[in-house]
C-alpha cells in the first residue's frame, strides 16, 4: 500500500489549487440560495468558459479533442479540488462528462469536429434523453421510435427525468429504430437539436421544489441521420458507454463535499443548545456526529480501493454499485443527523433565521433522489447480487 | 497511489489461507472449542514454524519484522477460518505490549520466547467495571505485589506469562506475572464465543516484575491496544468474509418454490449488504493498518473509525447470514452460529461501537481542526 501523490500529481494539483483560490466566485453559495434557475445557470456557463479557457474543462478527454488527457489520479485530484475550492459545478457537465467521451468513442470525424469544441466552451449545453415513463430501472424497455424516412430519422416519443432538458442545446436521445426489436437490440443513440420542430421541454418540479429536470416530448422531428453515434442498432452499446465513464470519480468530490458539510455542522454543533448544554456535548449527538464521520470517512478509504482497481483494471465494474450504495445511503443518514441537530430551524428554507440560507433544509430533501437517480438502490443491489456475488439474476 | 496488497503481501495472505484451511478447517474448530482451553499445541507449533508468532516483531527478538499491513492480511485469513486458541491474545496484545514497554533484556526473554512460538501470554487489563480505557484500572500494586481481580483475560489459562496493568503509587504500571506464581487463580467466565475462552484472574498477594510504569507504561498500552484492534477488525473482516460466502453459496443451492433462493431480490439484496459491509470493513481494517506502520498522525482516529464500524458490520452480516439460512441458520449443526459468536465477542473486545463512537467524537467534535483543507480522497494521505 501506498498512498502518497506522486511529485508530478502533487504538482498538479498545487497549480490546480492556486488556479482555483485566484478564481472560483467569491459569491457561488450565496447566489445558489437566492438567484432564479435560469440567471443562476448563466452564471455557471459563465463559469465554465472561465474553466475552459484556463485550459481545465474536460481534463480527461484526450489533447487532440481539446483535453488535457489527465490520468485518473489527475481526474479525481481536479474532483476533490473542486469540491474542496466549493467551486460551482460546470453548466455543461453532462456534455463534459458523459456525452462528450462516447462521441470520443464512437463518433464519427464530422461528429467530433462539429460537436467537442462547443461542449467544452459550454457554447452548447448537452443533456441525456434515456429514461422513459415505462423505461425507468428497466432502461432496455425505451419505446421512442426514431424511424428512417430518406436521409433522415423521424423521432416520435416521450423522454423523463431529463436534467437540464431546460437549458439544453442538444440531446444525446437513445431510441428504438428497428421497431420489431425487443429490449437491448434494435436500439440507436441520436444526437438531436432541442431546436428543431416537434420538440416540447416541461419542466418537471422535483420534491424540492425546483425543476431541475423536464419532460421531453418529441412529435415528427426530423433529425438527420447522420446524426446516429456510433452503429444504427447499436445503441445500447453506445449508452453502456457512457454509463461506464458515469461517476468513476464522481465519488472522490462528493467525499469532499459530505466532509465539508460534516465539518460545518460540527462548527454549529458548538454553537447550538441541547438538552441544557451544547449538541456537541450531547451523548447522543456525539454518537451520531462521529458515526456519520466514520461512514464518510469510509467512503474515502472505499473510493481510493475503487481507483485502484479501475488504474489497474482500466475500467470501472460493477464494484462501483458497492460505493454507489454506500453514499447514497450514508448522505441520507447524514442529513437526518444535521436536521436532528438543527431541530425546528432545519424546516426554515430562506429569510434571515435560516442557517446557513436553508442549505440544510435543501439537502435533507435533495438526499431523497440520491437513492433513486443513476440506477436505484434496488438495482444496484441487483447487479452487486448477479454481477459481484454471481447469484442467479433476478430480473 | 495504490491502495491494496502487494504481491508480495498477497502471497502471504494466500499461504496463510491455504495452510489455515488444510490445518484448520471448520471441523477442527468445532473440536478445539469442545476442549478446555481451545488450545491445540500440534497447531501452535505449526503456525510458530511459520514465523506467524514473531510476525511484527524485530528480528533481533526473533521476530519476523514485517509491517502491520502483513499483519492484518494474515488475521483476515485467520478470522475467515475461525481460527481457535490465543494467537492474539499471545502475539498482538502481550507481544505488541513487551515489544513496547519492555527492557532489552525483558524482550530477549520474553518476546524472544512469543516469537518463536516457545511461550503464550496475554494481558490483564480488564476489571469489574469492564472498560476498556486503561484509566479505569484501579487494581493496586503494593511495591511489586499484586491484590485484585482481573475480568475477561483472554487465554489466561494456555498463558505462560500474564502482562497485568495496575496503579504502582497511582500510576498506571504494567506488571509481568508467571503462570505457576503463588497467589494467582484463573477461573473460566463460561462465554459465547467457545473458540476463544475467557478468564477471571485474582491475585493474592502475588510477586509480579515490573514491565513499565507512568506515561511509559501507557504509551506502550495504547500502542498495544492499537494493534491488538487493527488485528481485530481484520479478523473480523476475514468472518464476515466466510459468512458471505458461505451464504451466497447456500442462496445459490436452496430451492424453495422451484428456484433457488438467491433469485428472489429478498434474499440477493441481503447478500449485496453483506458485501458492502464486508467489503468497507476491509477498507478500514487496512487504512488503520497502514496508518500505525506509517506513523500517520491520525492514526488513533482510523483505528477506532475501524473497530466502530466493524463492531457493527459482523454482528449485521451475521444477522443477514442467519436470516438467509432460515431454520438450518438456526441449527448449531451449521456453521453460522460460530462466527456469530465470535462476532459478538469480537465486537465487545477492545471497546465496542460506542466507545470508539466516543473516541472519534473527542477527536473530531471536540478538537476539529481547522477547516480550511478538508480531506479529500487523496489529500489526507499525501506527503508533502
Amino acid at each position: 500500500m501506498d498512498l502518497n501523490l506522486t511529485p508530478t500529481e502533487l504538482a498538479f494539483r498545487d497549480q490546480l489549487r492556486s488556479w482555483l483560490d485566484a478564481n472560483v466566485p467569491a459569491d457561488w453559495e450565496k447566489r445558489r440560495a437566492e438567484d432564479e434557475m435560469a440567471a443562476r445557470f448563466e452564471f455557471l456557463r459563465d463559469w465554465q468558459k472561465k474553466v475552459f479557457q484556463a485550459g481545465w474543462a474536460g481534463i480527461a478527454w484526450p489533447k487532440e479533442f481539446g483535453g488535457r488527457g489527465a490520468s485518473l489520479m489527475e481526474q479525481v485530484i481536479f474532483t476533490e479540488e473542486m469540491a474542496r475550492a466549493g467551486a460551482p459545478p460546470l453548466a455543461n457537465v453532462l456534455g463534459l462528462m458523459l456525452i462528450g467521451p462516447t462521441i470520443i468513442a464512437f463518433g464519427t470525424d464530422a461528429q467530433k469536429k462539429r460537436f467537442l469544441p462547443s461542449i467544452l466552451s459550454a457554447d452548447e449545453i448537452w443533456c441525456q434523453g434515456f429514461s422513459e415513463p415505462n423505461a425507468g430501472s428497466d432502461l432496455a424497455n425505451v419505446r421512442t421510435e426514431a424511424k428512417l424516412d430518406g436521409d433522415h430519422y423521424i423521432v416520435n416519443g416521450q423522454k423523463v427525468w431529463t436534467s437540464y432538458g431546460w437549458a439544453a442545446d442538444w440531446c444525446a436521445l437513445l431510441t428504438r429504430s428497428d421497431p420489431n426489436s425487443a429490449k437491448h437490440k434494435g436500439l440507436s443513440y441520436i444526437l438531436v437539436d432541442m431546436k428543431s420542430p416537434g420538440v416540447e421541454v416541461r419542466p418537471l418540479r422535483q420534491l424540492t421544489g425546483e425543476s431541475e429536470f423536464c419532460e421531453l416530448f418529441f412529435r415528427d422531428v426530423r433529425v438527420p441521420a447522420a446524426n446516429v453515434l456510433g452503429q444504427v442498432g447499436d445503441g445500447w452499446n453506445v449508452a453502456l458507454g457512457t454509463l461506464m465513464h458515469e461517476r468513476a470519480t464522481l465519488g472522490a468530490g462528493m467525499q469532499v463535499t459530505f466532509k465539508r458539510q460534516f465539518d460545518r455542522l460540527v462548527e454549529l454543533s458548538h454553537a447550538t443548545k441541547r438538552n441544557g448544554h451544547t449538541a456537541a456535548e450531547d451523548p447522543v449527538m456525539r454518537q451520531k456526529l462521529a458515526q456519520s464521520f466514520i461512514e464518510i470517512e469510509i467512503m474515502r478509504l472505499n473510493q481510493m480501493r475503487a481507483i485502484t482497481r479501475i488504474n489497474q483494471k482500466g475500467v470501472p465494474g460493477p464494484e462501483g454499485s458497492i460505493q454507489k450504495i454506500f453514499w447514497t445511503e450514508l448522505n441520507q443518514r447524514f442529513q437526518q443527523i444535521a436536521a436532528e441537530l438543527l431541530g425546528p430551524y432545519v424546516q426554515l428554507t430562506k429569510g434571515s433565521h435560516a442557517i446557513d440560507e436553508g442549505g440544510w433544509a435543501y439537502s435533507f430533501l435533495r438526499a431523497r433522489g440520491n437513492t433513486i437517480e443513476a440506477g436505484t438502490s434496488e438495482i444496484q443491489r441487483n447487479i452487486v447480487g448477479h454481477f459481484v456475488l454471481g447469484l442467479p439474476k433476478s430480473y | 497511489m495504490q491502495f491494496g496488497l502487494t504481491e508480495t503481501q498477497t502471497t502471504l495472505k494466500n499461504t496463510v489461507r491455504k495452510f489455515l484451511g488444510a490445518e484448520c478447517p471448520l471441523a477442527e474448530v468445532r473440536k478445539q472449542m469442545e476442549t478446555e482451553t481451545a488450545f491445540d499445541a500440534p497447531l501452535w507449533h505449526k503456525i510458530a514454524e511459520q514465523g506467524w508468532t514473531g510476525i511484527i516483531f524485530p528480528d533481533e527478538y526473533g521476530g519476523f519484522g514485517m509491517g502491520m499491513v502483513e499483519m492484518a492480511a494474515t488475521l483476515e485469513e485467520m478470522g475467515r477460518a475461525l481460527l481457535p486458541g490465543p494467537f492474539s491474545s499471545t502475539v498482538l496484545l502481550a507481544g505488541s505490549l513487551l515489544d513496547a514497554a519492555a527492557s532489552d533484556s525483558q524482550k530477549q526473554k520474553y518476546l524472544g520466547a512469543i516469537s518463536r512460538g516457545e511461550a503464550k501470554g496475554t494481558v490483564a487489563l480488564l476489571e469489574d467495571s469492564a472498560s476498556w480505557s486503561p484509566d479505569a484500572v484501579q487494581m493496586k500494586a503494593s511495591g511489586l505485589t499484586l491484590t485484585g481481580r482481573k475480568m475477561f483475560v483472554p487465554d489466561a489459562a494456555v498463558a505462560d506469562f500474564i502482562l497485568v496493568a495496575a496503579r504502582l503509587d497511582g500510576d498506571l504500571a504494567i506488571f509481568l506475572v508467571p503462570k505457576n506464581a503463588r497467589g494467582l487463580r484463573i477461573t473460566n467466565l463460561p462465554a459465547m464465543d467457545a473458540t476463544r475462552k475467557l478468564y477471571e484472574v485474582t491475585f493474592d498477594n502475588v510477586a509480579a516484575e515490573l514491565v513499565a510504569q507512568g506515561s511509559h507504561a501507557r504509551k506502550a498500552l495504547d500502542r498495544a491496544l492499537d494493534i491488538a484492534t487493527v488485528g481485530l477488525v481484520a479478523e473480523m473482516t476475514g468472518g464476515m468474509q466466510r459468512l458471505l460466502e458461505i451464504t451466497v453459496e447456500y442462496a445459490k443451492t436452496r430451492k424453495q418454490f422451484g428456484r433457488a433462493i438467491g433469485e428472489f431480490q429478498a434474499v440477493q439484496h441481503q447478500c449485496a449488504d453483506m458485501l458492502v459491509y464486508t467489503e468497507s470493513s476491509r477498507s478500514a481494517a487496512y487504512y488503520a493498518a497502514y496508518a500505525i506502520q506509517e506513523g500517520i498522525p491520525e492514526a488513533r482516529l482510523a483505528v477506532s473509525v475501524a473497530k466502530a464500524y466493524a463492531s457493527d458490520a459482523y454482528r449485521e452480516v451475521g444477522n443477514r447470514a442467519i436470516q438467509v439460512h432460515g431454520g438450518m441458520g438456526f441449527t448449531w449443526e451449521n456453521d453460522v452460529h460460530l462466527f456469530y459468536r465470535r462476532a459478538k465477542a469480537s465486537e465487545v473486545a477492545y471497546g465496542d461501537a460506542n466507545f470508539h463512537r466516543e473516541r472519534v467524537a473527542r477527536l473530531v467534535v471536540d478538537a476539529p481542526q481547522k477547516q480550511e483543507n478538508p480531506q479529500g480522497v487523496l489529500a489526507a494521505n499525501a506527503r508533502e
